[in-house]
Parts: structure tokens; C-alpha cells; sequence
């Protein structure tokens, strides 16, 4: 089950999900890569203080099954940081997992807000709020001049991370997406692959970030990269039609040749998996398969993840149980 | 977080290494780091930030600037890009201006600020914008609103 992906927001059809994320820090603790077990568990009895008990709960890392941290990572409800000092580190989470309030990562406090589609004012209001609540018990480190004080450079000033994660297929098939990339970079953008290493993109997922957190408010940052979205999403949708068009039986044919693999498979890897469910996604959007939706397609990405098949099975799997085991999800999955 | 391995070091990088069909997770430093991946320099941002650093000053000039809450030492700030605690900022201030320039490109902050008293939160980019309009206003010759935007500006800063 991934709560968060509900299916709100904007764009659905190119937008798979939105992240706003804030660094904070405790003006009289030591920073998490220079504190101690003891005033670590200060700042994890602080922050989990400063929340209200009704609407989140908190788990420190060490008291949580290997399976089930890994799991969470791949549901995008923490960073693969929080798991490097699990003697020290925790989180708190909305009962709906779209808000996560992580501590002791590379900042004492972490808050994320998630939403599926295009969502990122919402979600910033969300982490807003969430910051004045922790702010009104906590005291933050923070500079006049540089604002919000971190512990990596990189990161100050607002000590906001805004992201969306975009499905742009059509765009990578044409080679338009390099084009774009070079324009993105030119507005102070971050782009990456979101599955598969260095630079290429498996399954077409790219996720979009500010670059710099300084110099510029939150709501110009977030503006900035909404702006950005709508229009690669207007770009992608045009070039899905032209492709279309131009040679419909050849993309029909690559759909309906992903569609059936993944409705019939009965052993496949992570990275086939992507790659197909990726073309699925395109069958939907583009209104050739009608019997799934494209919520529950997303979800698929991260339900055929290692830990998340794990976890489903209560049990660690070899490579080839895994491979089973996702084949059968993606069956039971897919209409 | 020390280095699992000399228990001296900061620990920054984090290490997963499969022995013998088990797999080991470890936080070391540099140095321990080194003895296992054979990573001379790794492309991090924290590399990238000490050559940025040492750019400006040069390696021959140690520095003795160092912490005096959590008693980090500038050169250990410039070996591993991040700071100890919040009072490092103020103990490196005379070296950090063109580090933060290069990576952000600015380097004063815009956007919100933490303000407990008051549930609304005061932006000093608010404060910016009403500033402009007061000079639009005088430059227009609108004295009455000149006047307004006065006082809201006098009031913001007095919170």
C-alpha cells in the first residue's frame, strides 16, 4: 500500500508525483555529523515533542526490521540518508504517509511533504504549516543574513528542496529530451534519472529540482519549478500526439507488445519491469488501454522494488524469487 | 558521527561492503574509507567544495580559525564540507562569503523567517516588496498611500 499516491493533483498524465522538502536545524545541539548518542536522543525527544501525538507518529530507525527501512525508502517516505546512522536517527510520519518529519538525517530535522501529480503549492503549504508548528517550540538555527542554517552549505538559505518526478517517453523517443535538459540547467534546474544509474533514465521518470536554496523565496522557487512542469508537460503531450499520428500502428504495437508481457510474465527483472510498465503508462495516457488506471500504475513502480516484494512475502528472497515474485504482482496488478 | 575504524575522524562517507556473502554497512572517513574502495577522490560535492575552497586560500596558509561550541576547525570544515553546528557559521564567517556566492550564486537569503510571536510568519522579502512600493509611491507623488506603506513597513520591523 502507498498512501500518499492518491491521485490528486495536476497533469496526472505526465506529472507522476510532487516533493517539497525543508532542512532545519537546533540552534543548541551540535549537527548530526558531529553529535553524540546521547544528544541525539535530546533532539529526537525535542522534535517528537514539539508534534502533535494525534497526527503523527514516530519510529526511531534502530527498532525497525531491515526489510521494512529499505521498504520505506522505496516508498519515497524516507531518504537512503536516514539509514546510515540508524543508532541516531528516526522520523515521524502522517498517519496518510505524505508527511514525514525526519531527524538526525544530515539535518536535525527534515520535514517532506509528498502528493502524486502536480502539486507542489499545496504541498508547500502543507510543509509550511508543519515548520510553524515545529518552529513555535523549537528553536531553529538561523542567520539573519543567510537565513536557515544547515549543514551543508548547499542547502541554506530556505532550506527547500522542491522536486516533481515527470514521464516524459515521447520526449525521450524523439531526442527532444536533450534540448530540454539544456534549457532546464539554464534556469538554475536539477535534472535526474529517477531509476537506473548515471545518466540514463530507466522507464523515462526524470525528477526536477532547484538547484540553489539561497537568494530566492520559497515561493519563487516553487513557482519557478510549477512554471517549468506545465510546460514540459504541454511539450510532451503535443509530441505523444505527433507520434501518434505519424505512425500509430508501430506505437500501438510497442504498447500492446509491453501489455502483453507484463499481463503474462512469469519471471522478470526490475529494469524489464520498468521499461514496460513505463510503455503501459503511455497506453493509458495516450487512451489505447482503458481498463487501468494510472494511479495504480505508478504505485506498480514502486511495488515491484526488492524490499517492497520482501516485505509482501515477510521473507528474504534470492534474485530469482524476487523475479517470481514481482511477475506475480504485476499479473494480479494489471487489468 | 565518528568513523567506525579510527573512532577519530569525522565519518563521511558510508561504506556498504559484501564479505563473504554477508554484507557490512560502516561510516568511515576518508582514510579508513580509502583502505577499502581504492577511491582516491571521489567525485563529491564535498570535493568539490574544498577545491573551491582552496582556490581562495591557499593550502600553504593553515588556517587556525576554529569552533568554539563544538570546536571544529576550519581546515576539517574545508576537508569535509559541512559543519559541526550552527556556530560555525559565525566562528568561518570572515572565509565562507565566496564559498556561498559560488554555490548559490547569492549570498543573502529571501523568504521566510522563523517568528514565534506573531502566528503570521514575516518574510524579508515582503519587507522588500512593501520598500519598493513605498518608493514607486513617492515617486508618483502618491503621499497618502507613501504614508500607509510607511507605517506597515515600521510596524513589520518592530514585531
Amino acid at each position: 500500500m502507498i498512501l500518499w499516491m492518491r491521485n490528486s493533483g495536476e497533469f496526472r498524465d505526465v506529472v507522476v508525483s510532487s516533493r517539497i522538502r525543508l532542512a532545519r536545524n537546533l540552534d543548541n545541539y551540535k549537527f548530526p555529523n558531529r553529535i553524540g548518542v546521547d544528544e541525539a536522543k535530546l533532539v529526537y525527544d525535542d522534535v517528537t515533542k514539539s508534534l502533535d501525538k494525534k497526527k503523527y507518529l514516530d519510529f526511531k530507525i534502530k527498532d525497525i526490521p531491515i526489510i521494512e527501512r529499505k521498504m520505506l525508502v522505496e516508498k519515497h517516505i524516507i531518504s537512503p540518508a536516514l539509514l546510515y546512522t540508524p543508532n541516531i536517527s528516526g522520523f515521524a510520519m502522517s498517519e496518510q504517509e505524505d508527511e514525514t518529519i525526519m531527524i538526525n538525517e544530515e539535518d536535525h530535522i527534515r520535514i517532506q511533504v509528498l502528493d502524486s501529480g502536480l502539486s507542489l503549492k499545496k504541498s508547500w503549504e502543507k510543509a509550511d504549516e508543519l515548520d510553524n508548528q515545529l518552529g513555535n517550540s523549537l528553536k531553529y538555527a538561523y542567520d539573519e543574513k543567510i537565513g536557515y542554517l544547515t549543514s551543508c552549505p548547499t542547502n541554506l538559505g530556505t532550506g527547500l528542496r522542491a522536486s516533481v518526478m515527470l514521464h516524459l517517453p515521447a520526449m525521450e523517443m524523439t531526442k527532444e529530451i536533450n534540448k530540454v535538459l539544456a534549457t532546464i540547467a539554464q534556469f538554475g534546474l536539477a535534472v535526474r534519472g529517477v531509476y537506473g544509474e548515471g545518466t540514463k533514465a530507466l522507464g523515462s521518470l526524470y525528477q526536477i529540482s532547484n538547484q540553489s536554496t539561497l537568494g530566492d523565496s520559497e515561493e519563487t522557487i516553487i513557482k519557478k519549478i510549477d512554471h517549468v512542469t506545465r510546460q514540459i508537460a504541454d511539450k510532451e503531450r503535443i509530441i505523444r500526439e505527433n507520434i501518434f499520428k505519424k505512425s500509430a500502428i508501430s506505437f500501438e504495437d510497442k504498447i500492446f507488445r509491453a501489455y502483453g508481457i507484463l499481463k503474462n510474465t512469469r519471471v522478470i527483472s526490475t529494469d524489464e519491469a520498468v521499461r514496460l510498465i513505463s510503455f503501459l503508462k503511455l497506453g493509458i495516457t495516450s487512451g489505447l488501454i482503458t481498463d487501468n488506471n494510472i494511479n495504480d500504475i505508478d504505485k506498480l513502480f514502486i511495488e515491484i522494488q526488492p524490499a517492497s516484494l520482501q516485505f509482501m512475502s515477510r521473507k528474504e528472497m534470492s534474485d530469482m524469487e524476487r523475479d517470481i515474485k514481482r511477475a506475480e504482482v504485476i499479473r494480479n496488478k494489471i487489468n | 558521527m565518528l568513523c567506525n575504524e579510527c573512532g577519530k575522524n569525522v565519518a563521511s562517507i558510508h561504506l556498504t561492503r559484501i564479505v563473504n556473502s554477508q554484507k557490512i554497512e560502516e561510516n568511515l572517513c576518508e582514510t579508513c574509507a580509502k583502505k577499502y574502495t581504492g577511491l582516491n577522490n571521489p567525485f563529491t560535492v564535498q570535493n568539490i567544495m574544498s577545491g573551491f575552497l582552496s582556490d581562495y586560500h591557499k593550502p600553504e596558509t593553515q588556517s587556525t580559525l576554529s569552533c568554539p561550541e563544538c570546536h571544529m576547525t576550519y581546515d576539517e570544515f574545508r576537508k569535509y564540507g559541512k559543519f559541526g553546528c550552527s556556530h560555525c557559521y559565525n566562528a568561518f564567517k570572515s572565509r565562507l562569503s565566496p564559498l556561498i556566492r559560488n554555490i548559490h550564486g547569492h549570498d543573502s537569503h529571501i523568504g521566510k523567517t522563523p517568528n514565534k510571536d506573531d502566528g503570521e510568519m514575516k518574510t524579508s522579502e515582503e519587507l522588500t516588496m512593501l520598500k519598493n512600493q513605498l518608493k514607486e509611491a513617492i515617486e508618483l507623488e502618491e503621499y497618502e498611500k507613501a504614508a500607509e506603506l510607511r507605517d506597515k513597513i515600521k510596524d513589520m520591523e518592530n514585531r
